[in-house]
C-alpha cells in the first residue's frame, strides 16, 4: 500500500550513512505513524539534517532501507518527491522572482491543479499575500521563511519535512507555523522537524527524538500522541514532558 | 501539451524570465565576446589578405569562451540561490531537468552568437547571412549546449567551479570545434576571396587603415 493509504507515513530499517571516513548515521531504525508530529533534536553533527536529506531523496544512504508514504527511497524517489514538502536550509527560491512567480514556477513543476486558487490559498495562509509581486531578494529573513513555508505546501504533500523551519521567524511567524503543522497532523499528516528549540519542540511535537551516536532516541514517549494528533493543536497544546528533555539530551548526547 | 514537455517549458520560462529581470549573462557574455574578437583582431594581426584563414576561428573561439562563460554562470546562479536543490526535490524527472537546461543554454547561446555574429562579420568583412554559416551555428551551438551542460552540472557541484568546467570541457567538445571552424571556414573564405575589397572598406579597417 503507498500514498496516505500505506500503513505509517516513514518507515526507516538499519539505515547507515557516512561522510568520508566518519559514520554519521548507523543501524537506526524509526516510524513516524500518519497524523504524528515528530521532532529531532540532537547536538550539532549528530545528523538531523542529513536523515531529513535522506528521507527526502536528496542523499543516498549506504545501507539499509527508507519508505517514505510506503514509497522505497531508492527505487521510487520521484513518488516520494510527490508526497513531501520540504522546509531545508536553503530556501530553494529565486531572488530575482516575486513570491507569485516562485510559487507558479514550482506549482507548475507539481502540476498543481486550479494552481491561481491554490496559490492564493498558500500566500494567505503564510500571510503574504500583501507582498505577492514583491520579489524575493526584497524579503527578510524571517519572510523568506514562510514563503519557504508556503512553497513546501503549496502541492499539498501529506508529509513535511522541516529543517530547523523556526530560525529567524518572529513571535508572529513561530505562532503561524506552530497553527500550520498543528492544522496538518490533524488532519493527517505527518511532519518530521529537527531544531535546536528544546523547549519550542517539547511543546509541539506528538513525540520528541534526540539523535545521537548515530541513533534516534525517545528518552519520552508519550502515551497519548496518537490521540493529540487527532485533535490537533489543541491536544498538542497539552503534550508535556514526563522528564526534563535535556537531562535526556545530556544522557543520550556523548 | 504533452506532461513530459510542460516542465521543459516551465523551466525555459523561469531561466528567460530571471534573466530579463537580473540580466546579469547575456549582457556580460556579450561584453567578453565581443573583448575576446577586438584582443584576437590585434593580436594575430587580420589583415585582409588572412581574414579567410584566421575568421572562423577567432569566431568559433570567442563563440565557445562565451558559451561557456554563460553556462557556467547560470549553473552557479541556480546552485547558489538554492534552485538547483528546489528542482531535484520537484517530481520532475532529471532527464527533463537536463533537457530544460540544454534548452535554455542553447537559446542563450544562439541569442550571444546572433548579437555577435554581426559584429565579428564587420570587423572581420565577411557576411553573417549565409545559410550554410548559420547552419553550422545552429548545430555546433546545439552540441555544445548539452555537452557543455552536463558538464556546467558535474562542475558546479565542486570546490573550484569557476575553473573546473573548462578543464572538464574543452577536450570533450574540441570534435564540434574542429568541425565547426572547418565548416565556418570553408564560407569565410569562399566570401572573402570573392570581396576582399569588402574587406578594406569595413568599418574597423578604415578605422584603423595601418591593420
Amino acid at each position: 500500500m503507498v500514498g496516505r493509504n500505506a500503513a505509517v507515513a516513514i518507515r526507516v530499517e538499519g539505515l547507515q550513512k557516512s561522510f568520508g571516513d566518519e559514520p554519521v548515521l548507523w543501524d537506526l531504525d524509526l516510524e513516524v505513524q500518519w497524523g504524528e508530529f515528530l521532532v529531532l533534536l540532537g547536538a550539532n553533527g549528530t545528523g538531523k539534517t542529513t536523515l531529513l536529506r535522506l528521507m527526502s531523496t536528496q542523499a543516498r544512504p549506504e545501507a539499509g532501507q527508507i519508505l517514505v508514504a510506503g514509497y522505497d527511497q531508492k527505487r521510487q524517489p520521484r513518488a516520494i518527491r510527490r508526497n513531501i514538502g520540504v522546509v531545508g536550509h536553503l530556501s530553494y527560491l529565486y531572488e530575482d522572482l516575486t513570491c507569485r512567480e516562485n510559487l507558479e514556477f514550482y506549482g507548475r513543476l507539481y502540476q498543481v491543479k486550479e494552481l491561481s486558487r491554490q496559490l492564493e490559498m498558500v500566500l494567505e495562509r503564510v500571510g503574504l499575500t500583501q507582498r505577492a509581486h514583491q520579489r524575493v531578494r526584497t524579503l527578510s529573513h524571517g519572510l523568506r521563511q514562510r514563503l519557504a513555508l508556503a512553497r513546501a505546501i503549496l502541492h499539498e504533500p501529506s508529509i513535511l519535512l522541516l529543517d530547523e523551519p523556526e530560525g529567524g521567524l518572529d513571535r508572529q511567524s513561530i505562532g503561524m507555523l506552530r497553527q500550520l503543522t498543528a492544522e496538518w497532523t490533524a488532519a493527517g499528516g505527518s511532519i518530521v522537524m529537527t531544531t535546536h528549540n528544546e523547549e519550542l519542540g517539547r511543546s509541539w511535537a506528538h513525540r520528541v527524538g534526540v539523535l545521537s551516536q548515530g541513533k534516534v532516541h525517545f528518552p519520552q514517549e508519550s502515551p497519548g500522541w496518537q490521540e493529540a494528533g487527532r485533535h490537533g493543536a489543541a491536544a498538542a497544546d497539552g503534550f508535556s514532558a514526563q522528564q526534563p528533555l535535556a537531562a535526556a539530551v545530556s544522557q543520550t548526547v556523548p | 501539451m504533452s506532461s513530459a514537455l510542460r516542465p521543459l517549458l516551465v523551466m525555459v520560462w523561469k531561466d528567460i524570465l530571471l534573466e530579463v529581470r537580473s540580466k546579469d549573462i547575456i549582457i556580460s557574455v556579450l561584453v567578453f565576446g565581443f573583448l575576446v574578437a577586438v584582443v584576437f583582431n590585434f593580436a594575430l594581426n587580420v589583415s585582409p589578405q588572412r581574414v579567410s584563414e584566421l575568421a572562423a576561428g577567432i569566431l568559433w573561439v570567442a563563440f565557445a569562451f562565451a558559451g561557456t562563460l554563460a553556462m557556467n554562470r547560470a549553473f552557479v546562479k541556480e546552485k547558489e540561490q538554492g534552485g538547483l536543490e528546489g528542482l531535484l526535490l520537484s517530481p520532475v524527472s532529471r532527464d527533463a531537468v537536463f533537457l530544460g537546461k540544454v534548452l535554455v543554454s542553447f537559446l542563450f547561446m544562439l541569442i550571444i552568437e546572433g548579437l555577435l555574429l554581426p559584429v565579428f562579420a564587420a570587423m572581420l568583412g565577411f557576411s553573417g547571412l549565409s545559410w550554410a554559416l548559420i547552419l553550422t551555428i545552429l548545430l555546433a551551438t546545439l552540441g555544445f549546449a548539452t555537452v557543455g551542460t552536463l558538464f556546467s552540472a558535474i562542475a558546479v557541484q565542486t570546490r573550484s567551479r569557476e575553473i573546473m568546467l573548462p578543464i572538464l570541457f574543452f577536450p570533450i567538445i574540441l570534435p564540434v570545434l574542429i568541425g565547426a571552424v572547418e565548416a565556418s571556414s570553408n564560407v569565410t573564405s569562399s566570401q572573402a576571396s570573392l570581396s576582399s575589397t569588402n574587406v578594406r572598406n569595413s568599418r574597423l579597417f578604415s578605422a584603423w587603415p595601418d591593420l
